[in-house]
């Protein structure tokens, strides 16, 4: 018998760097359990009580009485679950109830809900931009979104993040007659940048292409009506494609894409991520469309959380530290660290402080950067940032990062 | 512009990314032997790309292992 190659031995250089880091005896960053949720911001981490500031629960949903009540109620009526396709057996009432929802919080004719946000972007991604049709990204863009490209097998081509001119030039260069297809992100969640839409869209339009807007972690916040950055520019109308996900400002799980585009319909039977896996249960998608439709009416909501964002963006800098952007430009606060060891004994010092933030490594991250990304909610309480600025001052000191 | 012209264009180029001053043959790997990152390969393509006016797609850059090939690469597009 012939030994063969194992195919785990590509990971092997992984798995020799989580061996040392571990071995220093420090907390594994990326496997934390908790074990009682207290509220949208507070938790029982490893065995203590942790602020929780990394969790893109923006809007503080996961709590509301009237999400959790919808949710008990479809339990009752419907049951656990559909076993079952959206195609076939998977579509319910409130399947059907939650894309309305999205319809009227976007003020738009269509809306498709996938079972997580990863699979809306690749299967609406991958079935729209095909063979000989050319996609035109930004680098920084999501996992989901690469993925997409890959699966749907169009000419990809990226430019520098949020660079105008790149973007144009080449689109300039794509050949008479392909399709093109532009991929943008209202928010980058890496660093907490937003992007300047207004302009990179009327470029993309300028050259004839569709533009795919991913808008999932500014859902709920940011623009007039919370649908997001292109709404807060005034481009929204401009988009042929948002992406969004229930798994951050909506506070449960699924994926979505809204569109005015008249033959969108169509997409339900021919894009495979939608048609070959199950719906979601009934339970989600009653919490997701009473969280969709409370978040129209959640002005209060979104100063506040702005209030929160501006209050630690400036006590951290004030603190010393380095951050992602030099003004707050939307909920997630980005603190670089010069590289994974003192990120990760950062991240431990916080945890210990009993503040949990999201530890960001290469290759999710740009330009191979270590980042703790702080992610604020609604319901954080002012008294809670003030604590939470405290936690990272002394545990920057502490492991001397500033 | 014939493969002669193309290399000579592509050796001024790329001066300024080989940071580490390997010595460039055709026969040089980008991921090996120059160890470039994915923004660095991003910006050297972007740089390939203005001065030829041409698109190189991440599909055809997956076919693009060597400095020769890339030479052969841009040779063709420019065709």
């Amino acid at each position: 018998m012939t030994e063969g190659t194992d195919l785990f031995s590509k990971f092997d250089p992984l798995i020799e760097q989580r061996r040392a880091l571990l071995a220093t005896g420090m907390e594994d960053p990326f496997g934390l359990v908790m074990e009682r949720v207290i509220s949208p911001t507070v938790a029982m981490c490893n065995g203590r009580e942790t602020i929780l500031l990394g969790t893109y629960n923006y809007m503080g949903m996961t709590f509301d009485p009237d999400v959790i009540e919808a949710g008990k109620q479809a339990l009752d009526d419907f049951g656990s679950g559909t076993t079952g396709s959206r195609v076939l057996n998977g579509t319910y009432a409130g399947h059907k109830a939650v894309e309305q929802a999205l319809c009227d919080f976007y003020a738009m004719d269509h809306a498709m809900v996938f079972s997580t946000g990863y699979q809306a972007n690749l299967g609406i991604i991958s079935t729209i931009a095909g063979k000989g049709d050319y996609i035109v990204l930004d680098i920084d863009s999501h996992a989901s979104i690469w993925d997409g490209c890959k699966l749907g097998d169009a000419e990809v081509v990226p430019f520098r993040h949020n660079d105008i001119e790149a973007m144009g030039k080449r689109l300039k260069r794509i050949p008479e007659g392909a399709g093109k297809l532009v991929i943008l992100e209202g928010v980058y969640s890496m660093l907490g940048d937003i992007a300047p839409l207004k302009e990179m869209i009327a470029v993309a339009k300028a050259h004839g292409a569709m533009v795919l807007v991913d808008e999932a972690h500014s859902m709920g916040f940011i623009g007039p009506n919370g649908r997001g950055v292109a709404e807060e520019q005034g481009v929204l109308d401009q988009v042929d494609f948002v992406i969004g996900t229930f798994s951050k400002s909506v506070g449960t799980v699924g994926g979505f894409c809204v569109s005015n585009h008249p033959k969108f319909e169509i997409m339900r039977l021919v894009c495979r991520p939608y048609v070959f896996t199950a719906s979601l249960p009934p339970s989600v998608v009653a919490t997701a469309a009473t969280s969709v439709r409370k978040l129209m009416h959640a002005g209060n909501k979104r100063a506040h959380l702005w209030e929160n964002s501006k209050v630690l963006h400036k006590g951290l800098r004030d603190a010393g530290f380095q951050l992602g952007t030099a003004e707050p430009q939307s909920a997630i606060i980005s603190v670089i660290m010069p590289d994974l060891e003192r990120g990760a004994a950062m991240w431990e010092a916080l945890l210990h402080e009993g503040l949990y933030v999201n530890l960001a490594r290469p290759p999710a991250t740009p330009a191979g950067m270590t980042l703790l990304r702080c992610s604020l909610c609604a319901e954080h309480s002012a008294e809670q940032v003030k604590t939470i600025i405290g936690m990272f001052t002394r545990a920057g000191k502490a492991v001397g990062s500033i | 512009m014939d493969r002669a012209q193309t290399a000579e264009r592509i050796a001024g180029i790329i001066e300024p990314f080989n940071k580490k001053g390997v010595s460039i043959t055709e026969a040089t790997t980008f991921a090996g032997d120059l160890e470039w990152d994915s923004l660095t390969v991003m910006d050297f393509v972007a740089a390939i790309e203005d001065e030829f006016d041409i698109i190189i797609s991440m599909n055809q850059q997956a076919e693009i292992e060597t400095y020769g090939q890339l030479i052969d690469a841009v040779t063709k597009l420019q065709a």
